[in-house]
């Protein structure tokens, strides 16, 4: 666009240097707080009238401290990740999928899933996008799987609540079911499990939109914004997330968490699926329950399938995809995802 | 008199998106109409694949997040 000189200049907010500032100084701010907050979370407990070790206090110092640790964390992960998916966008992604009939499509499009901005609100346009450009169907779902299942939000959670072991862990094993699944599906021939009228689609114009020039400071500004609407959307399914996990934490006694999620109950891992799927949260809501559940020795596998399953698998993600897919072909790709989540917890229940 | 559309199913940054073009235009006094397209066949056949997408006169400029205020004027008055 060109730039012009405006009569009625609308507020454009903070001129540049501001953010140069304000960046830094907001990241030290954040660094600064972040560390006081074991001592912060101690004092804030001893002020409840209930003794510290108790079943009460307890849940309060889990509660006092994962509360500012999480939004802090949130903030800071959606603020990175919005700045640095300023660079993508499923045009661009759609570009370099459209041209990869190879093998390894499935890990770049899973790969290319964790990086392009996309809100699930969109991704039945972005569905019909992808197919219509002659993106295999596989392909598309390796990337709408990987998405939401090793989105930077859950892994850096992961990371900061539960150690980076368990992060990798993670990380390595939602980008194999993500390109496995996706490779599964694409072999099974499902375009005609598609609604009627995306088959009968010619391909769509692809839009040629002239590519937006973004300054430093408007993925700045991007970053911003995504941190007042994400953190502004889920702050409540992380209090009553933390709250569940502080409730665990306190009151759940540890014989009672290893009979039901020790790694002998060999049932607990479809159990862990079968609840997990229905849940409708999101990876900042459920990682503070995962917390509390490995620290009162649930077994890994069945965590992390529990985990997988509630964020990976939504039923309110699978009501907008109905306008796609028909319901066959959502039944076989929960199967599909579920199978390559009910093995990875019987692997690392098997394992450890 | 320009047509601008706006596509979108429903989501809040999509209403903020028309409110955005509307108020813009009255501020400028520029003459338009504002359709929305909310139905997902419609938006994907226009090609936008990440909304809220706009289009000024049957060309789309924009898709994907809130426009940026000064880009949409540029939009308007072009």
């Amino acid at each position: 666009m060109t730039t012009e000189t405006h009569e009625h200049h609308a507020p454009r907010g903070l001129p540049d240097w501001a953010w140069y500032v304000g960046v830094p100084v907001a990241a030290v701010v954040w660094w600064l707080v972040y560390g006081q907050l074991i001592p912060f979370s101690e004092w804030a407990t001893s002020l409840f009238p209930v003794a510290r070790d108790s079943h009460t206090g307890e849940a309060i110092a889990f509660f006092i401290y994962d509360v500012p640790k999480v939004l802090l964390l949130l903030t800071g992960i959606v603020f990175v990740t919005g700045v640095l998916r300023s660079w993508f966008s499923p045009e661009k992604t759609r570009a370099i999928l459209a041209g990869e009939n190879q093998i390894w499509g499935y890990p770049l499009a899973a790969a290319l899933g964790v990086m392009t901005p996309f809100c699930s609100c969109s991704s039945v346009p972005l569905f019909i996008g992808f197919v219509s450009a002659g993106i295999p169907l596989g392909v598309t779902f390796s990337f709408l799987i990987a998405g939401p299942m090793v989105g930077p939000v859950g892994l850096g959670l992961l990371y900061g609540l539960v150690g980076w072991q368990i992060a990798t862990i993670y990380l390595v094993f939602g980008f194999t079911i993500a390109t496995v699944a996706g490779f599964v599906l694409g072999r099974m021939g499902l375009e005609r499990y598609l609604q009627d009228w995306v088959r009968e689609l010619n391909a769509g114009p692809i839009g040629d939109m002239p590519e937006e020039r973004l300054t430093l400071v408007d993925r700045l500004k991007i970053g911003v914004e995504q941190v007042r609407e994400i953190v502004g959307k889920v702050w409540i399914w992380v209090l009553i997330g933390i709250g569940i996990g502080a409730a665990i934490h306190g009151y759940v006694p540890e014989e009672m968490m290893l009979r039901i999620m020790g790694g002998e109950a060999w049932w607990s891992v479809p159990a862990a699926v079968v609840v997990g799927v229905p849940m409708y949260t999101n990876a900042a809501g459920v990682i503070p329950i995962v917390e509390a559940l490995l620290d009162k020795g649930a077994a890994l596998g069945t965590t992390l399938a529990f985990m997988m399953s509630v964020i990976a698998l939504s039923l309110p993600e699978m009501i907008i995809l109905k306008q796609v897919l028909t319901l066959r072909l959502i039944a076989i790709f929960l199967a599909v995802v579920s199978a390559g989540i009910l093995a990875t917890g019987f692997l690392f229940n098997f394992l450890l | 008199m320009k047509t601008v559309k706006v596509y979108g199913p429903g989501c809040k940054r999509c209403e903020t998106t028309e409110t955005m073009v509307r108020e813009t235009a009255s501020r400028l006094g520029i003459d338009v109409t504002v359709e929305k397209v909310t139905d997902a066949k419609s938006i994907a056949m226009a090609g936008v694949m990440s909304t809220p997408g706009i289009s000024v006169d049957g060309k789309l400029i924009h898709s994907g997040g809130l426009p940026d205020a000064g880009k949409l004027e540029g939009w308007l008055r072009a």
